[in-house]
C-alpha cells in the first residue's frame, strides 16, 4: 500500500486572503521575522497498489480532474 | 418558453429560480442532478444557487462530476443556453464551460446583501433588455465570490465582451465588495450561450422586497 500526501494551495501571484490573515495575527501575536504565510490544504490517500509509477500517475490525474483547481492552484504529491 | 432548472444536494435556489421564471410566463421543470438527460425541450439551463455538496472540497468541484453535467457540457456545446446563478456560476466553471475560478472573498466573510452592479457589455440574450452603463441593484449572497483570471484570459474577456457586469457604487465607480480581478461579477463564454454571475437576479423581481431590476434581465431569455 502507498500513501500519496497531496499539497494544494494558491497558485504564486494568486492573492492569498487567508495566508494573509493569519500572517496579520501573527504581527499581532508579536511573532516577527516572518515573511509570508501560504495556507493550502492536505489531502492524504490510501492506494491499493506498490507500484509508484503508477500511483504517481493515478493521483497526478486526480489533481488534474478533481483535487486541485489549476486555474488558481498548484498541487504537489509526495509518495511514502 | 421551457426553463430546466438543475437541483444537486445542496441547491437551495432553485424553487426561487421557478417561481422568478414563472412570473414571467415561462414553463419550468426541475432536474435531479441524478439524471443523465435534459428535456429534450429545454430551451433555458439554469444551474440555481446554493451549496452543492456542501461546498466540500472548493465551491462547485464535486457538483460537475454529477450524472447530468455530461448532457449540460453537451447542451451547451451544441449552443443551448445556460446561466448559472451564484453556485452554479462556480460549477460552470469548476466544469470549464466558463474562463476563471471563483475564490474565497478577500475579506474573509460570507457576504449577504444587496449591491449595485452596472452593465458592462449587453450585446448578449441575457442582458439585451439593459443598456450599457446602466446600474442595477441585485443581491448578493456568497463566501467564494472573488472572481480570478490570469492577464491574458482578462484580455480574452475584454477583447471579445464577455465581462457582463462589475460591481460598482450607484455612480458607477468600482466598489468590490470581494477582491474579484477588475471587480467582476458576472461573465460569459465566447460563443455567448453560457453566462454566470454571482448576484441573484432571481431575488430582484419585486420592489416591494428591495429591486425588481432582475426582471429585465431573465427577461431578455424569454423571447426563445
Amino acid at each position: 500500500m502507498i500513501k500519496a500526501i497531496v499539497n494544494v494551495s494558491l497558485k504564486a501571484g494568486v492573492l492569498d486572503s487567508q495566508g494573509k490573515a493569519v500572517h496579520h495575527a501573527l504581527d499581532s501575536l508579536h511573532f516577527s521575522g516572518v515573511n509570508d504565510v501560504r495556507v493550502g490544504k492536505q489531502i492524504i490517500l490510501k492506494l491499493d497498489t506498490d507500484d509508484k509509477t503508477k500511483a504517481m500517475k493515478d493521483v497526478t490525474q486526480m489533481c488534474e480532474d478533481l483535487l486541485a483547481n489549476t486555474v488558481i492552484e498548484d498541487y504537489e504529491i509526495e509518495l511514502v | 418558453m421551457k426553463v430546466t432548472i438543475l437541483q444537486f444536494p445542496g441547491t437551495n435556489c432553485e424553487y426561487d429560480t421557478q417561481h422568478a421564471f414563472e412570473k414571467l410566463g415561462a414553463q419550468t421543470q426541475i432536474v435531479w442532478h441524478k439524471d443523465d438527460s435534459l428535456p429534450s425541450d429545454t430551451d433555458l439551463l439554469v444551474v440555481a444557487g446554493g451549496f452543492s455538496y456542501g461546498d466540500y472540497l472548493r465551491s462547485g468541484a464535486i457538483a460537475k462530476f454529477s450524472p447530468v453535467m455530461k448532457a449540460v457540457t453537451e447542451y451547451a456545446n451544441n449552443g443551448g443556453k445556460v446561466l448559472g446563478i451564484c453556485n452554479g456560476f462556480q460549477v460552470l466553471t469548476e466544469a470549464g464551460l466558463l474562463p476563471g475560478a471563483l475564490k474565497r472573498n478577500d475579506g474573509l466573510h460570507f457576504i449577504s446583501k444587496h449591491h449595485t452592479l452596472q452593465v458592462v457589455n449587453n450585446d448578449n440574450i441575457f442582458l439585451e433588455k439593459l443598456n450599457n452603463g446602466d446600474i442595477i441593484n441585485i443581491p448578493i449572497a456568497h463566501h467564494d465570490g472573488n472572481y480570478f483570471i490570469n492577464e491574458d484570459g482578462l484580455k480574452e474577456l475584454e477583447t471579445n465582451n464577455q465581462i457582463l457586469l462589475k460591481y460598482t457604487d450607484a455612480n458607477g465607480d468600482v466598489k468590490n465588495p470581494n477582491g474579484s480581478v477588475e471587480s467582476i461579477a458576472g461573465v460569459c463564454n465566447k460563443a455567448k450561450n453560457v453566462f454566470g454571475l454571482m448576484p441573484h437576479p432571481e431575488r430582484a423581481m419585486e420592489s416591494i422586497l428591495g429591486s425588481d431590476d432582475g426582471v429585465k434581465m431573465l427577461q431578455g431569455f424569454l423571447k426563445a
